[in-house]
C-alpha cells in the first residue's frame, strides 16, 4: 500500500450567517487520497463541493468555520492549527488550490512574476528576486508555458492561458496535494483539454503527489481521475473507482447524475436525458433521514425518518442508501 | 414551390469586419446558409471563431458589413426601429450569461409583462395577464407566486435561464437563437434546460439555432450541424454524418477535444 497523502476524518465545517444560523455545508466527510492518485468529486451546484475544497486547506475565514474532524496531510495533522501558521507552513507547499474563476483571481495591476514572488516569499523571505525568476522560468518551461508570460499582465493573456498560468503559480512550491475546483468550467473544449493535459503532466512529472478534482462534468471526471466521490447536500453519498461510479452507480442520486451525460459518441444521440426533478434541500435545517428523499424516485417511508449511514459495499465501494446493493441494481434494471 | 415556403432564415455572403486598415479583423467571412422551418441547427466552433458575431448579425443587433439576410425568402428590412421590433417578434434569443441578460432594476413581473405587451396583450384584463404568466412559469417548473415581486438577481443561474425560456414561451417566436444557453450552468440543470427547449420546440414548431462549443451537445440536439472555423463555415451536414464521419481536420479536432466515456480520450493531440 502506497503512502497516504491526504486523509480526512469526519470533517465538518459550517457557515454562520448574519442571523446566527448554522449552515453545515460539509457534514462528516471522510476521504483518503494515496500518492500518485487522483480523486474526483461530483455533484450539482450548491451541494458543498467548493466548500469542501476550501475546508480541506485548513485555512478558515468568516463566514466559514471549522467544527470538528481531522485533516492529515502526509502524516501531519493540520486541523485546529492557527490560520496564520497554516498560511505560512501549509498552503502552497503542502496543499494548494486552483480557484474556480481563474479569470478573476489575478490582480490586473500586477505582472505574473509578482504573484510567484508573493507565494515564494511567504515561505522563504530571504530568497532573491533573480533566483525566483530562474525558478519560475524553469517551472513554466517544464509545463510548456512560454517564459515571457512571466513579464506580462493578466489582461494580455487569453482565458485558457490565464487558467494555465494560475495552475503554474499554485504548483510553484510542488505541493503534495492539489485541489482543482472546476478549473475548466469557463473554458471552451480546446482550452479545457490543454488544462487537463497540464494537470496530467503535473502528476506524471511528480510535481504534485496527488490531486483532488472537483467538477460537475462527469465525462471529464471519468477521464481524469482514478476514484470518484459523489456529493449531495454536504454529504458524500457514493464512493468508488471512476469506472464503477459512471457505469454502475449505486446511489439513486449518482444514478440521476449519470442521466445528464452528453457525449458525441455513436448511439448516444436522442437518448433521453434524465434530469433530477426538484432542488437540493436548504441546509439551514436539513431534513431528518435521507437528504435525497424528497427527490428520489425509489423513496420509502423509512427514508424520511431514519438517518442513513454511509455503508461499505463490495470492491471497496461505499454508498449512503437504505436499499441494498442487489435491490438497487434490480430497481435500475426495471426502469 | 413547397420548398420555398419552408425556407425560414437564409443568408448569402454574410461578412462582418471590425476595425479598419491594418487593424482590420474579419470576424465572419462570406458565410452562406439556409435554415428550414422547424429545423434544429447547431453552429459549432471554438472561442473566437465568430459564432456570437454571426448570431448578433442574425438578430440585427450589429450591422452587416456585406451580404444579405433573408427572412422567409424575402430580404430582411430592419432600417427603422419599428421594423426592427416587428422583426424581433419573429426571432428571439437566449444568451450565454443568464446573470447579465436581465435589467437588474426590473422585477420579474415586468420582464414577463413586457413579453405579453409585445404580443399585443396590452388590453387584456389583469387576471388574464396573471394567468398567462403563471402558465409560462409552470411550463418551466417555476412558481409564479414565489417569483412575483422578486428581482432577477435573487434567482439562481439555472432558474434565470429557465425564466428566459418562460419569456420565449410567452413570445412564441418563429426562430429561437440559443447562444451557449448551458455553458454557465451545471450538468444537472443543463439536462432540464435542454428538455424544456425541446418541449417548447415540439409545441410551437419553431426553428431552433444552437450556438455552442461543445460538439457533444450539438450531436445530441440538432438535425444539422455547421462547423465554423475563423469566421468561415468549413463543414455542414446532418448531425450523424458530420460527427460520426468528419471530413475536415478541424471537425476531427473538435470531436477529439470532448471527453468521452466509451472511447479513450487522447490527450497527446493538443
Amino acid at each position: 500500500m502506497s503512502r497516504v497523502m491526504l486523509e480526512v476524518k469526519e470533517l465538518t465545517t459550517k457557515y454562520i450567517t448574519r442571523f446566527r444560523e448554522n449552515v453545515y455545508a460539509v457534514d462528516h466527510v471522510s476521504l483518503k487520497v494515496e500518492e500518485g492518485k487522483s480523486l474526483g468529486i461530483a455533484g450539482e451546484s450548491g451541494c458543498g463541493k467548493s466548500t469542501l475544497a476550501l475546508s480541506l486547506m485548513g485555512y478558515y475565514f468568516a463566514p466559514l468555520h471549522y467544527t470538528s474532524g481531522e485533516i492529515i496531510i502526509d502524516g501531519r495533522n493540520i486541523s485546529g492549527m492557527d490560520c496564520d501558521d497554516v498560511r505560512k507552513a501549509v498552503l502552497g507547499s503542502e496543499i494548494s488550490y486552483i480557484p474556480q474563476g481563474a479569470m478573476n483571481s489575478l490582480n490586473p495591476t500586477l505582472k505574473i512574476i509578482r504573484f510567484i514572488e508573493d507565494v515564494i516569499k511567504a515561505h522563504d523571505p530571504k530568497i532573491s528576486r533573480k533566483e525566483i525568476y530562474e525558478l519560475a522560468k524553469d517551472r513554466f518551461m517544464t509545463l510548456g508555458l512560454p517564459a515571457d508570460v512571466l513579464q506580462k499582465y493578466p489582461v494580455e493573456l487569453s482565458g485558457g492561458m490565464k487558467q494555465r498560468t494560475v495552475i503554474a503559480v499554485s504548483v510553484i512550491l510542488s505541493p503534495k496535494v492539489l485541489i482543482a475546483d472546476e478549473p475548466s468550467s469557463a473554458l471552451d473544449v480546446t482550452s479545457q483539454k490543454m488544462v487537463i493535459k497540464m494537470l496530467r503532466d503535473l502528476m506524471e512529472k511528480s510535481i504534485i503527489k496527488s490531486m483532488i478534482f472537483i467538477t460537475h462534468e462527469l465525462p471529464l471526471l471519468y477521464n481524469v481521475t482514478d476514484d470518484i466521490m459523489v456529493m449531495y447536500a454536504g454529504q458524500i453519498v457514493e464512493k468508488g473507482t471512476a469506472k464503477q461510479t459512471v457505469f454502475d452507480p449505486l446511489h439513486p442520486y449518482a444514478k440521476g447524475l449519470m442521466g445528464s451525460i452528453i457525449v458525441p459518441e455513436y448511439g448516444l444521440r436522442g437518448v433521453k436525458l434524465a434530469a433530477i426533478p426538484g432542488v437540493p434541500p436548504n441546509l439551514k435545517n436539513p431534513p431528518t433521514g435521507c437528504r435525497f428523499a424528497e427527490r428520489c424516485k425509489y423513496v420509502l417511508p423509512e427514508c424520511r425518518t431514519h438517518s442513513i449511514d454511509f455503508r461499505d459495499a463490495e470492491e471497496g465501494r461505499a454508498y449512503r442508501c437504505i436499499l441494498s446493493e442487489e435491490h438497487l441494481r434490480e430497481v435500475y434494471k426495471n426502469d | 414551390m413547397t420548398d420555398d415556403c419552408k425556407l425560414c432564415l437564409s443568408a448569402t455572403g454574410l461578412t462582418k469586419i471590425f476595425g479598419l486598415g491594418r487593424q482590420k479583423c474579419v470576424a465572419v467571412d462570406h458565410v452562406d446558409f439556409s435554415f428550414n422551418e422547424g429545423e434544429i441547427i447547431s453552429i459549432v466552433g471554438e472561442s473566437g471563431s465568430g459564432k456570437t458575431t454571426l448570431a448578433k448579425m442574425l438578430l440585427g443587433l450589429i450591422s452587416v458589413t456585406e451580404g444579405t439576410v433573408y427572412y422567409k425568402g424575402k430580404k430582411r428590412d430592419i432600417s427603422t426601429q419599428k421594423k426592427k421590433q416587428e422583426y424581433w417578434k419573429n426571432i428571439q434569443a437566449i444568451f450565454q450569461d443568464p446573470f447579465s441578460s436581465y435589467n437588474i432594476f426590473n422585477k420579474i413581473d415586468s420582464v414577463l409583462l413586457d413579453c405579453i405587451y409585445m404580443r399585443g396583450g396590452r388590453r387584456l384584463s389583469h387576471a388574464k395577464k396573471v394567468e398567462l404568466m403563471t402558465e409560462a412559469c409552470s411550463f418551466v417548473n417555476l412558481k409564479f407566486e414565489e417569483l412575483t415581486n422578486k428581482y432577477p438577481f435573487e434567482l439562481s443561474g439555472g432558474q434565470m435561464q429557465r425564466l428566459m425560456i418562460a419569456r420565449i414561451f410567452l413570445l412564441k417566436p418563429r426562430i429561437l437563437l440559443a447562444d451557449e444557453p448551458t455553458s454557465m450552468i451545471d450538468a444537472c440543470s443543463r439536462a432540464t434546460i435542454l428538455e424544456m427547449l425541446m418541449k417548447l420546440r415540439n409545441e410551437t414548431g419553431m426553428t431552433l439555432i444552437f450556438i455552442t462549443h461543445d460538439i457533444g451537445l450539438a450531436y445530441y440536439v440538432s438535425d444539422s450541424v455547421y462547423i465554423m472555423e475563423r469566421g468561415k463555415i468549413v463543414e455542414t451536414g446532418c448531425a450523424d454524418d458530420v460527427i460520426l464521419h468528419p471530413r475536415q481536420a478541424y471537425t476531427r479536432r473538435l470531436i477529439n477535444d470532448v471527453p468521452k466515456i466509451h472511447e479513450v480520450w487522447d490527450l497527446s493531440t493538443v
